[in-house]
């Protein structure tokens, strides 16, 4: 079985969950693109108008960023700062940890506003928590589940030696 | 900690290239950058300051093929090697999947590289990983320079648990991909376990 803290695992019930909720958000807050970040890096969703922006790079950054925010945070005593806003001249970006576990990018110009996206990112914040909840809970419960067993189990020498050839 | 998306049938695995200053870390991406084809590889990223010193990381996503109907998607991450980026290195160590070890093998570089390997002990230690229950292989760089460190010297300073290890010359890629290739290994062995 997969090791719960080492691995994060994402099945499709819970992708088109949180798939919904962004787009949900994107409609709401009139933004251009959002992003879902996990803190290591690594995109889990996004929506919008995503193809102009590289989206690999965009959260390697946004976790580095977060990473270092957080470091500050600590340092002067605070936990973590929970919301960041980057104000360009053209494009904003409004970035948030989300259960202290996923980050939420937010990209918007003149056509939406800081306040309205703040309080869309809220209800939506609450929604993605309740959501990544469930999937630590169905982690924790995953060894009895079959059908769900580690896909890399069976994995060969031959399979990673071909990844190189 | 890896990450597999069954939505997207991706599996994202976390490596760091570790070291003292100046070993050649930013070299071998730079490299593996150069001789990878532009559909596996992504834009790298450098944060240096002005004189190109890495100053927080550098970072390379690969795309290496599929494994089981799974893409293979590798993060690749250097640290800054300065002694005083501490707090930037053991950000960066977080939820790493694989560790390179690149010393080097100039004599004059041995405290150097003992120090960064003692530094990378404790700051795993920190987030409650134990180096040598890690995917973890050695890199030993700058092997074309003329006043090195006998292999074995290297080996016992560095490699006492005897973990895969690769003589190299970053700058001309000799023994770069070798490397790459044994910590990827490593760690889809490791997520094939399923244990840590
Ligand atoms: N002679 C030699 N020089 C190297 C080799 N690898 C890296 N360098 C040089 O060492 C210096 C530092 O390399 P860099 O990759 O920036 O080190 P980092 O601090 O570990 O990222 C650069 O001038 C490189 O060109 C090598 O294999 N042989
Ligand atoms: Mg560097």
């Amino acid at each position: 079985m997969l090791n719960t803290q080492t691995t994060f695992v994402l099945y499709d019930e819970e992708a088109e969950k949180v798939k919904e909720v962004i787009d949900n958000l994107l409609k709401a807050s009139n933004a251009k693109s959002i992003y879902l970040i996990d803190k290591n890096g690594q995109m889990i969703a996004s929506t919008g108008n995503v193809a102009e922006i590289d989206a690999t790079s965009l959260a390697s950054l946004t976790a580095g960023n977060i990473a270092a925010t957080g470091g500050l945070a600590k340092l002067i005593g605070e936990k973590e700062f929970a919301i960041q806003f980057h104000e360009g001249e053209k494009d904003n970006i409004h970035i948030s940890i989300v259960g202290s576990r996923v980050i939420l990018v937010v990209i918007f110009d003149q056509r939406s506003s800081l306040g309205l996206v703040r309080l869309r990112v809220k209800k939506a914040s609450n929604t993605l928590t309740t959501i990544f909840d469930e999937i630590s809970a169905k982690e924790n419960a995953q060894d009895g589940m079959p059908g769900r067993a580690n896909p890399f189990a069976e994995i060969t020498d031959d399979d990673i030696d071909n990844l190189f050839s | 900690m890896s990450f597999i998306n069954y939505a997207s049938r991706e599996i994202n695995c976390k490596i760091v290239y570790y070291g003292p200053g100046l070993c050649g870390k930013t070299t071998n991406l730079q490299y593996i950058y150069q001789k990878t084809a532009n559909e596996s590889k992504g834009k790298m990223i450098s944060l240096a300051t002005e004189s190109e010193r890495t100053l927080f990381f550098d970072f390379l996503p690969l795309a290496l093929g599929e494994v089981r109907g799974f893409k293979t998607r590798f993060h690749l991450y250097t640290v800054p090697g300065q002694v005083f980026y501490d707090a930037s290195r053991k950000l960066i160590l977080k939820g790493v999947d694989g560790i390179v070890f690149v010393a080097d093998s100039q004599e004059e570089r041995m405290d150097a590289n003992i120090e960064s390997l003692e530094n990378l002990k404790e700051n795993l230690e920190e987030q409650g990983y134990d180096l040598y229950k890690l995917p973890f292989v050695i890199q030993y760089n700058k092997q074309d320079l003329p006043n090195i460190s006998p292999i074995e010297e290297l080996r016992r300073f560095l490699n006492p648990t005897k973990v895969p290890e690769f003589k190299a010359c970053a700058m001309s890629g000799v023994g770069v991909f070798e490397t790459l290739k044994a910590i990827a290994k490593l760690v889809l062995m490791d997520l094939k376990k399923g244990t840590r």
